[in-house]
């Protein structure tokens, strides 16, 4: 019996170390791997090619040999999917958190929790699908096109902000709730003018990590039109490029080492996005593990 | 005047709650009737049960579905030991500085995006696991479901730090008083009041492992069959989802990917239920 104690004494602490050194061990292999193999092509020619810098920002001339066009392409997938996703998201938070009975909530949240673990090839093979159906309807008119892929991430995300403007709301004391109230405010008045500036913190670092997972997701566009090369996007309608999708492609496609150069450079840009996004979710808001769970 | 622009509000807030919930139940019909054809006359069941082999009309589904268990179990078995450990490291062995900076690195994985690690696994851990077996190209099962590993881990460390964490505190301290020590405490109180937690965790981990692409995609190998060893090459239902691109929508290959969607949705639901059903996935939210 003694011997058996005194192995868990030793036992359950090395072990534990053992896994964690395991884990450190391997994630700095994987992101020193990249930097290591990747730091020489970092650089503005890395983005802009042999263009000069200002005009392709400009859009006076377009950059072929550098990542620009697939940078274009994953801000303007952010900005798209963000615009659609935080009203809805927003206004369904704020109907779970304030004005749905308990039987209603856990009706809805039933929908959220499935939505939030579907994997995202699923939300984008709808998207593929919904384009289809589409297509069939108004024949020649639809295609996959940048339009489809925001719609399709703002679903991805969607849960994301309805989750994050509940908690933040439901968080709120019951002090803050009442004050203007008690002074004859409208529930709604209440609602825009003091819990929702209240709860922003909680509602910004939610929408960051919802922009960070616009960034990385690649299974939903890869479905629903982009391309390895299209250029800077000209419009709504139009195939774009894609960081991820472009990391992807190349780790496939290279014909030669300048290729896979910019393959690695496009990584570590991609890891230096995400990984600032995070931070700054958790400058915003301190409390970002719940978060975490939240990715499918 | 007034009046009438809150409601108009309040009515936006109402629509959108039940415009998302019903977006759940229209990704599940929109799969369903553009693969309704592969479910009539009670075809589901040979879908999921035959092989996939175009030359012979047969475009089952099943090699997939072994894929995306093998790569995805496979992956569980590595990483809940692992987690644990991390967790325990984190939560019970060590103190003050070191467990902050292992848990804050633990929720800035999360932050890492799949495909880099697909990059990196192509790139680093194929050859490796080439080398070191001597068999195959080297992707293969085994090379995906140890990057795998790397993805689903830190779901399950911050979950069990959680459930750990949510142990009251008195029912350790009562062990500790009868002069145990932080490891008894940990194995014989800790532990056992908060398996549901560990459960939860194990279960979440589980769906991100069936659900994700681009790991399988990049390093798995994507050839049809079903694997039979851990060094052979293997598709899983997400790849095949990603791979079939045919040009003609009424074939019965396109069709098949909605089995793939509609049986990856059924499964990731399947989880999700297990985990409210669990009880403490309501409380999570409700806190």
């Amino acid at each position: 019996m003694g011997a058996v104690r005194r192995l868990q004494e030793v036992g359950v602490p090395f072990f534990s170390w053992l896994c964690g050194v395991l884990l450190l061990g391997s994630v700095i292999a994987v992101i020193g791997y990249l930097f290591v193999h990747g730091w020489r092509s970092i650089g503005l020619s890395l983005i802009f090619g042999t263009t000069p810098p200002l005009d392709a920002l400009l859009m006076k001339r377009h950059v072929f040999n550098g990542l620009f066009p697939a940078v274009a392409g994953t801000l303007s997938l952010i900005v798209l999917s963000v615009c659609w996703a935080i009203p809805i998201g927003m206004a369904s938070g704020i109907y779970l958190a304030e004005y749905a009975g308990p039987g209603t909530k856990a009706f809805l949240n039933l929908f959220f929790d499935i939505l939030a673990g579907l994997p995202s090839i699923v939300v984008g093979l709808f998207g593929f699908s919904a384009t289809v159906f589409l297509n069939r309807l108004f024949p020649g008119s639809i295609h996959p096109c940048l339009l489809i892929s925001s719609i399709a991430l703002a679903f991805l995300v969607l849960p994301y902000i309805i989750r994050t403007t509940q908690m933040a709301l439901e968080g709120l004391p019951l002090s803050a709730r009442m004050t203007a109230l008690s002074l004859g405010a409208s529930k709604l008045q209440n609602i825009v003018h003091v819990l929702l500036p209240q709860s922003l913190s909680g509602i910004v670092s939610g929408v960051i990590l919802a922009i960070g997972r616009c960034a990385e997701d690649t299974a939903v566009i890869m479905l629903t039109g982009v391309v390895a090369s299209a250029g800077v996007p000209r419009s709504l309608f139009s195939h774009y490029e894609a960081l991820p999708f472009y990391i992807f492609y190349i780790s496939s496609q290279y014909t030669d080492r300048e290729e896979l150069a910019t393959g690695y450079g496009a990584a570590i840009i991609l890891l230096c996005i995400c990984l600032v996004l995070f931070l700054l979710a958790f400058v915003v808001k301190r409390q970002v593990s719940y978060h975490a769970l939240y990715r499918a | 005047m007034k009046r009438a622009n809150e409601q108009a509000v309040e009515g936006f807030f109402v629509l959108s709650a039940y415009f998302s919930a019903l977006l759940t139940v229209a990704l599940f019909g929109f799969m369903l009737v553009l693969g309704l054809p592969l479910f009539a006359e009670g075809r589901i069941f040979s879908i999921m049960a035959q092989p996939w082999a175009p030359h012979l009309g047969q475009f089952g589904i099943q090699p997939m579905i072994v894929g995306t268990l093998a790569i995805s179990l496979l992956s569980m078995l590595f990483a809940f030991p692992l987690s644990l450990g991390c967790a325990v490291l984190i939560s019970v062995v060590s103190k003050g500085k070191v467990s902050w900076l292992l848990r804050k690195t633990v929720e800035m994985m999360t932050g890492i995006p799949t495909v880099i690690y697909g990059f990196v696994g192509i790139f680093l851990l194929v050859p490796l696991v080439r080398e070191f077996f001597a068999a195959g190209s080297g992707m293969c099962v085994l090379s995906a479901s140890l990057m795998l590993t790397l993805l689903v881990s830190p779901t399950m460390i911050l979950f069990f730090c959680e459930s750990f964490a949510r142990v009251p505190d008195s029912y350790g301290k009562a062990a500790l008083a009868v002069g145990g020590t932080e490891v008894q405490k940990f194995l014989h109180v800790t532990l056992p009041n908060s398996w549901p937690g560990v459960v939860i965790g194990f279960t979440l981990a589980l769906g991100r492992a069936l659900g994700d692409t681009l790991i399988a995609l990049m390093i798995a190998g994507n050839a049809v069959q079903t694997p039979g060893s851990l060094l052979d090459s293997a598709r899983t239902l997400t790849s095949h989802i990603a791979l079939v691109f045919a040009a003609d929508y009424e074939s019965p290959e396109f069709k098949a990917i909605f089995a793939c969607g509609i049986f990856l949705y059924l499964f990731t639901t399947f989880l999700m239920m297990a985990v409210r059903l669990l009880g403490v996935g309501r409380e999570r939210w409700a806190r």
